[in-house]
């Protein structure tokens, strides 16, 4: 009859406690949002008695996640940016010219006179003109020898130009597997740039993703507005090449005229006496990516351009033995030593890396400017005062609506009705707990979800009871018809929410933002609605009989 | 005393005036599509492009004002609504305008924002903008493909579940009540030119959810009417049915229709279109699942005994005696 294990009782309570415990932080939103902060603060080092008395407003043995409030309710800004992810071969192409002029200027007899159609850079294509077109057999083979393997996993084997002659002209082009490893380099360049400002500003959780192929969604809460947060990504970060004075073990040394002392980015306590005149700056660097060297170690290989490169090979020529400092923001990456001459204006930068390393590296030392330009495509502003509206207009409505399906289920189904309520009611703390414990965010169509939910979780119990009815009717005493009741009520149970859990997973993938709230809580809401009506009422429900074994019931 | 909302043992006979039925929401459906080619959505700037900008005053809002300080400024069409709502605070003042998006331009230009703010700081010095959105017309074309793509998953994904769950004849009930449901709430959305956004598509999906979700409860006692009175008329069957779990049917709505009324009435403008296609949804959704899947279910017909196979063929009175 009427029976449920031991175990599972635990277990339901288990879950329901543990639930609730999640959701907890939630109803001292302020409090633990504060602690939160101050023990972040702490472990980056600012461990001030302040923080400690605010870290220990809330005990550390409890949980302290929170559902995160999404732009619509706390406001703050929110920028979709596309990457122009061409930019990137027109430099490439551009950067090109004089490798392609040096190998062909030997072979004048064969091919003739060279000349760059510097206009037909724009379309990421490098073409050359040369006098003698019956050389060009002889001269696409020498521009193919120039090309490399592309470093990628799925480009490997492949090289990374594409060479063919149209009449008079060779054309150079980036081949498909390098387009494609360079757009995804440019993609995560720009991804790195992007959070490494941010990041010094240093607002509280923003949102940094890449969308789809060559798309970032950016979102910054409480910043002040979208204009501002253009502001910070567009401000170029400084990467300069600066010879190597001495090392130093703290920053007080005195560094001497026209030298500056530096830290170094990841050696902690070591700093570097610079002379101030970079020799090149990022400006002028055209790319740089992970490769390995002639041993098969991890290194990076980067390029400048024409001007770059005068100044490069010049300064590494005179100074071969001596280390240089590559600087980004005011911290030394690295200080190699030159270990010869650099004509040409590629160089590799060999170290201790691993591969990883090396990818970040290469990353890092285009992080002096984004490597492409950005369009906006969309932009967002919202106020908090707005934000602050809504998590009001929000809060009353979801309670008005709850005490109103709460009412309404008690006098429609009496004692059973009040099980559903204490359903309902750990129902919505389990939404919050599975929220917090994904972190989340909540939006306002997120709250209109759980309204949604609150409205639609008593259906599971409104076709138990419903079924109970009817199965009292053919009187088989209330044991009997509670528990035939659960039993056939279930496949319509089961398939009515599945089909709803499937739109909301297609919310999910096909939505975004505020839309992708609304389907994490609809989404969230079916799976506890479904525990909270086959368990947890069922539960209430056997003990309540189990103690007062009636001989009679009305639903 | 419990609250009924409706009394128990019914045996109202659903499908007397079935045609007429079939024919009203016809109609509808024909009304909805026409105002739909004729007259267009009101489409919000999810979809067309363009910045709107709500603006804050203790001030009364003066509409004309606004418009002739924006309108020096040669933005094209521009949109100026003055926004009322219980929630608002005695001198809160609310406006929202929408600035159409720029000829020619991908992106979105903060010049014509700003150009936008000054002008109408000098109309009002107290003016506050509490939020700013642009959205450019490249992502706003992809965004009205994406909500289409992803309205017609839905609705392909789940004819797929109830044809696994049930027969092909369910599915197509269902899927009907469905396209029926979306199309009449749509359809309001373009009659009454209500502005229609992202928020909405998510609305018109939970009711694609909600819908099916009645419809399935009801099919789901239709199979197993089906099974345990095999000798009836499926016309029988289906009324049967439907009187059964009508009273759950009611129940379910009206806790919903509660929640969503507080909502929509306390919940704040800024959501008030979302709530209003989903109270609009559920309506029609508890009306189609009763008078639209229910009505084509039987047009259709069943195969009744699905269990085993057809093995009675040659033999009329083969199923006499199950």
């Amino acid at each position: 009859m009427l029976q449920i294990d031991l175990w599972k009782r635990v277990l339901i309570w288990a879950v329901i406690v543990l639930g609730l415990l999640l959701a907890m932080p939630n109803a001292f939103y302020t409090r633990v949002e504060t602690a939160n902060d101050a023990s972040a603060a702490i472990e980056l080092g600012a461990d001030t008695t302040e923080n400690r008395d605010a870290a220990a407003e809330w005990p550390s043995f409890l949980p302290s996640g929170l559902v995160n409030l999404g732009l619509d309710l706390r406001g703050g800004a929110h920028l979709l940016a596309e990457v122009l992810v061409k930019d990137v071969y027109e430099a490439r192409m551009e950067a090109f010219w004089p490798d392609v002029r040096d190998a062909l200027r030997g072979e004048r007899d064969k091919i003739g006179t060279i000349r760059w159609n510097s206009e037909a850079v724009k379309n990421g294509e490098l073409r050359v003109r040369i006098s003698k077109p019956e050389g060009m057999e002889h001269a696409l083979e020498i521009v193919r020898g120039l090309a490399r393997p592309v470093v990628s996993l799925t480009g490997a084997g492949a090289t990374d130009l594409e060479v063919r002659g149209e009449g008079t002209e060779i054309v150079v082009t980036l081949s498909e597997a390098e387009q494609q490893a360079t757009d995804e380099r440019t993609l995560r360049q720009s991804l790195e740039i992007i959070r490494r400002r941010i990041d010094e500003v240093g607002t509280r959780e923003p949102t940094i993703q890449r969308q789809g192929f060559d798309r970032i969604l950016i979102q910054v809460p409480g910043l002040g507005s979208a204009q501002e947060l253009k502001d910070i990504i567009g401000t170029t970060a400084q990467l300069t090449f600066q010879p190597v004075v001495s090392r130093a073990s703290s920053a007080d040394q005195a560094p001497g005229v026209g030298n500056e002392i530096l830290p170094s980015l990841d050696e902690e306590g070591v700093f570097y006496i610079l002379e101030q005149t970079p020799v090149v700056t990022g400006e002028e660097l055209t790319n740089a990516q992970p490769s390995f060297d002639q041993n098969g170690r991890p290194a990076v290989s980067f390029t400048f351009n024409a001007a770059g490169a005068r100044k490069f090979g010049d300064y590494t020529a005179e100074n071969i033995g001596s280390p240089f400092a590559i600087v980004l923001d005011g911290e030394v990456i690295s200080a190699p030593v030159i270990q010869s001459h650099i004509p040409g204006g590629s160089g590799i930068i060999t170290g201790n890396f691993t591969v990883e390393e090396s990818t970040n590296l290469a990353v890092l030392l285009r992080a002096g400017a984004l490597p492409a330009g950005l369009e906006f495509l969309e932009e967002r502003t919202i106020g908090p005062e707005l934000g602050q509206d809504s998590i009001d207009a929000g809060k009353i409505a979801t309670i008005v609506a709850f005490v109103a399906v709460l009412v309404f289920m008690a006098a429609s189904y009496g004692l059973f009705g009040i099980f559903a309520n204490i359903a309902l009611i750990i129902n919505i703390g389990l939404i919050f707990g599975m929220l917090s414990m994904f972190g989340a965010t909540l939006t306002l169509p997120g709250i209109a979800g759980i309204v949604l939910t609150v409205g639609m979780a008593v259906d599971a119990n409104v076709l138990v009871f419903e079924r109970i009815r009817e199965e009292l009717k053919t009187a088989k005493g209330p044991a009997r018809a509670i528990e035939l009741g659960y039993e056939k009520a279930l496949s319509a149970i089961v398939d009515a929410n599945i089909t709803t859990f499937i739109t909301a997973v297609i919310l999910f993938v096909m939505g975004s933002g505020p839309v992708r709230g609304f389907a994490i809580t609809l989404g969230l809401g079916i799976l506890t609605s479904v525990f909270t009506a086959i368990f947890v009422t069922r539960l209430l429900i056997v003990m309540w009989f189990e103690r007062r074994r009636p001989k009679k019931i009305e639903v | 005393m419990r609250l009924r909302l409706v009394p128990e043992n019914t045996s109202w006979d659903f499908f007397s005036r079935a045609r007429m039925w079939l024919g009203i929401s016809a109609v509808l459906v024909v009304v909805a599509l026409g105002s739909f080619f004729l007259q267009g959505l009101n489409y919000g700037i999810d979809f067309r492009g363009g910045t709107t900008i709500r603006t804050e005053s203790t001030q009364a809002i003066d509409v004309g004002a606004y418009r002739d300080a924006l309108a020096a400024l040669d933005l094209g069409d521009i949109t100026i609504v003055e926004v009322n709502d219980p929630t608002f605070r005695a001198d809160q003042n609310v406006a929202m305008i929408r600035i159409q998006a720029q000829d020619g331009q991908e992106s979105v230009t903060s010049e014509v924002i700003d150009s936008a703010r000054v002008a109408l700081q000098a109309v009002s010095d107290d003016i506050k903008f509490v939020s700013v959105e642009s959205v450019g017309p490249k992502v706003s074309g992809e965004l009205i493909q994406t909500a289409a793509i992803a309205v017609v998953l839905a609705i392909g994904a789940v004819l797929f579940y109830i044809w696994l769950r049930f027969e092909w004849q369910f599915a197509l009930g269902a899927v009907a009540a469905l396209v029926h449901d979306v199309v009449l709430t749509i359809g309001v959305f373009s009659e009454l030119q209500i502005r229609f956004d992202l928020a909405i598509i998510a609305a018109l999906l939970t009711i694609v959810g909600y819908s099916l979700n009645d419809t399935v409860v009801v099919f789901d006692r239709v199979r197993e009417n089906l099974i345990k009175y095999k000798s009836k008329d499926l016309k029988e069957v289906l009324n049967l049915s439907i009187n059964e779990t009508l009273s759950r049917t009611f129940m379910t709505s009206v806790t919903t229709l509660l929640a969503l009324i507080a909502l929509f009435v306390l919940g704040g403008d800024v959501i008030r279109g979302f709530v209003f296609a989903m109270i609009w949804g559920v309506v029609v959704g508890t009306y189609s699942s009763i008078f639209v899947a229910s009505a084509i279910l039987l047009r259709l017909g069943v195969k009744r005994d699905w269990s085993k196979p057809v093995d009675t063929t040659g033999n009329q009175f083969g199923d006499v005696d199950a």
